[in-house]
């Protein structure tokens, strides 16, 4: 994970700031209140299930589209085209022109972000050769492979050297390998204080790679923050095995606690652990083991989506399953 | 990698240049882009061959020939009379000696005239006392003088000479001839400018299919004002558009002035013809932009080539219609109808065109290319704002079936 960003957006500078932002499709609610602040320099995850309103967002983060209500300042700017030479953005449908050479397609993106385009051609080349596609500087796209044009794409998103990149789903379609080598991308991003944000619902990237997270559900933001709170919102997990299956200390195990073969498994208590441990050693149970796990980001992650989407239905069934 | 030069914000007119510099290199070095230089070549082509041909058929076809069928004697009299009176007259049928008729012999004239072997367009039996002319009413209506005195001169009771007629030739119209010739150069620029601008605005109407195909247009729009991505789209196009215009008109006037033909032979536009040829590359361009920016507008709406297919038929049949609008304010001058044809973005180069053609003024021109200037720029703003607004939704495609097109440019 990155270094741990400050969690007072008043305190650091803000590299993106959205408050309120409303989205409506023909009367479809896509994106309903949402708020994000992300601090300059961080790795920042928006996480949501399909459907949830995160393109939606990084699209009126971009200007891509205007919100129907709210604001949004990107770098400092209330219209975020006005810092388009400062941005770079990989969209979750991935495209280049297939007809133009490899460096050619990473010089027009850079020219699109104000980068002239000689410099363009010549960086174009030479971040091909430093990422192993020195072999592919002179085809055409439509020569490449998909991962292969999509890393070029990837590139082309970064040749102007921007201050904040936004990436939209940018390990889907990537074997395991390049995946790999993506994170280290935005970690290297990160070092020379580039903002990431990146939007997935594959959770694990956004754990080992994000300072900070905002999940979206139904179109809300009910979770933003530090992924250490995130965490934090659920209790830790308690995993107890006994040598004794009944005893006066069963009376001392939370009422939701659910025994699978010779374990128990129970969120922490509020109390704490020493109570039930007091419980186990007098009730005799013969403790073999016991462990006591912080929650994932997964497991926070569905907890707090799950609660969105079940109030969300209940608030408003048709949209929710049009969604 | 080096950090200098940085990149630096794009003004609207440098992000469009961005975009017509990469779709005008793609698309003239694009295979295709040779068929469509050659495309109006073949019609042009055809069109000469059968134009020559035809000519020929009818040079052969209308100059009418007039038979004689008399007497051996009259038929040399008459045939010797009109060698005589050809040079003076004129205007007189190519005579053709039909027959040498014995008297008292008859002579079918009809049955002459419907032989298709001949080319007859009347025929003269009877003597040279009592000629008789046999064909259509207004042809003999109008060769009984000519042939009556040709018979008179075979005769010998014809005068024995004629005066001499000075001839005076003017060089100048009259105003009538100059209003009719100028109306002449006003149908001929617009109808050559409506021509142009619907053969080539039309490319216009796939021109985001491809984008939006390849993913790109998120790229496009992130990056750019989605103004500039329709600007640089246009400019492209227009570009496109003048290297083929330029070199048809290459191969058209080489082929024109090997003909012999030059621009003396027709009647001259009332602004010169420096000016109404400069007028109409800047009329053609501000029609195309228009034209071109509805075009985009509405095939940016479109997913598929199909319906950028069944989208061209209506937009086609609307600016027939300001066509025709504009060639009926041609006719009227100055009039409230005219003033409106101008005003009407879409009907304005076609009016103004006829108008440099009939008024030599030009500051209406100015102001004309100016209020053109105005509604492109709108045209081009409204279209990427519906763009904006109704085709960058992410999530599951709304409205694509039936009335797909409409409901997403329409809806709220």
């Amino acid at each position: 994970m990155g270094s741990s960003a400050a969690t007072a957006p008043d305190k650091v500078n803000l590299a993106i700031e959205a408050r309120g932002l409303i989205k409506r499709f023909d009367g479809f609610t896509a994106v309903d209140g949402v708020d994000l602040s992300v601090p300059e320099g961080a790795i920042y995850g928006i996480l949501g299930p399909n459907g949830a309103g995160k393109t939606t967002t990084l699209r009126m983060l971009l200007g891509i589209i205007d919100p129907d209500e709210g604001v949004r300042r990107v770098l400092g700017h209330d219209r975020p085209h006005e810092v388009a030479h400062t941005i770079g953005y990989l969209p979750e449908e991935r495209g280049l022109y297939p007809s133009m050479k490899a460096y050619e397609a990473i010089a027009f993106m850079g020219a699109l972000r104000g980068l002239p385009l000689a410099e363009g051609r010549r960086r174009g080349k030479e971040l091909l050769e430093a990422h192993g596609l020195g072999y592919a500087i002179d085809r055409q796209i439509r020569q490449l492979s998909k991962g292969m044009a999509q890393q070029v794409q990837l590139l082309g998103t970064l040749v102007h050297e921007p201050r904040l990149v936004v990436f939209d789903e940018p390990f889907s379609g990537l074997d395991a390998l390049n995946q790999g080598k993506l994170e280290r991308m935005i970690r290297g991003l990160a070092e020379k204080g580039t903002t990431v944000i990146f939007s997935t619902h594959v959770i694990a990237h956004a754990e080992r790679l994000c300072d900070e997270v905002a999940i979206i559900a139904g179109g809300k933001v009910p979770f933003a923050g530090p992924v250490d709170v995130a965490r934090d919102r659920i209790r830790p997990q308690v995993r107890l095995e006994t040598r004794a299956q009944d005893g006066p200390w069963r009376a001392a195990l939370p009422a939701e606690a659910r025994h699978e073969g010779s374990f128990w498994y129970f969120s922490l208590p509020g109390s704490g652990i020493e109570p039930l441990l007091r419980a186990l050693i007098e009730g005799e149970a013969g403790v073999l083991s016991l462990s006591i796990e912080r929650a994932g980001l997964h497991d926070a992650f569905v907890a707090i989506a799950g609660e969105a989407a079940a109030r969300a239905l209940e608030a408003s069934p048709d949209e929710e399953t049009a969604r | 990698m080096s950090v200098q030069p940085r990149s630096g914000r794009l003004s609207t007119m440098a992000a469009a240049l961005v975009i017509a510099r990469r779709d005008f290199t793609a698309i003239l070095f694009s295979r295709s882009f040779f068929f469509f230089l050659l495309g109006p070549l073949f019609p042009m082509l055809v069109g000469g061959l059968a134009g020559g041909i035809g000519q020929r058929v009818q040079e052969k076809a209308v100059r009418p020939e007039l038979g004689i069928a008399m007497a051996p004697a009259d038929l040399a009299a008459m045939t010797a009379a009109y060698e005589r009176l050809a040079p003076q007259l004129g205007l007189l049928p190519v005579v053709v000696k039909v027959a040498e008729v014995e008297p008292g012999q008859a002579f079918d004239a009809r049955a002459a005239l419907s032989d298709k072997r001949l080319n007859l367009a009347a025929v003269v039996t009877g003597t040279l006392d009592q000629p008789v002319l046999t064909g259509s009413q207004d042809l003999i209506e109008r060769w009984q003088g000519p042939v009556g005195l040709v018979a008179a001169e075979a005769r010998q009771s014809a005068p024995s000479t004629f005066p001499k007629v000075t001839l005076a030739p003017i060089t100048s119209q009259t105003t009538a001839d100059q209003t009719r010739s100028r109306l002449v150069t006003a149908q001929l620029g617009q109808t050559v400018l409506f021509l142009l601008t619907m053969l080539l605005a039309g490319m216009v109407l796939s021109n985001l299919v491809e984008e939006k195909g390849n993913k790109i247009i998120e790229v496009l729009a992130a990056a750019i004002p989605m103004d500039a991505v329709f600007l640089g789209k246009l400019f492209a196009m227009l570009a496109v558009s003048w290297v083929g215009i330029t070199v048809w008109g290459m191969m058209g006037t080489a082929v024109w002035l090997v003909s012999g033909h030059s621009l003396q032979d027709y009647p001259a536009p009332a602004v010169g013809w420096t000016a109404f040829l400069g007028l109409g590359v800047l009329y053609f361009s501000m029609g195309y932009l228009l034209l071109g920016s509805l075009f985009l507008a509405i095939g940016s709406m479109a997913s598929t080539v199909r319906e950028v297919q069944t989208l061209s038929m209506p937009v086609t049949m609307l600016q027939l219609l300001n066509f025709f609008f504009a060639s009926y304010a041609m006719a009227q001058p100055g009039s409230v109808v005219e003033l409106a044809a101008a005003t009407i973005p879409f009907s304005s180069p076609f009016t103004m065109l006829a108008r440099a053609a009939q008024d030599p003024r030009l500051w209406p021109h100015a102001l004309a290319l100016a209020w053109q200037v105005v509604c492109v720029a709108l045209c081009v703003r409204a279209g990427a704002n519906l763009f904006r607004k109704r085709v960058m939704k992410s999530g599951p495609a709304r409205g694509t079936g039936k009335g797909g097109l409409l409901k997403r440019a329409f809806a709220r």
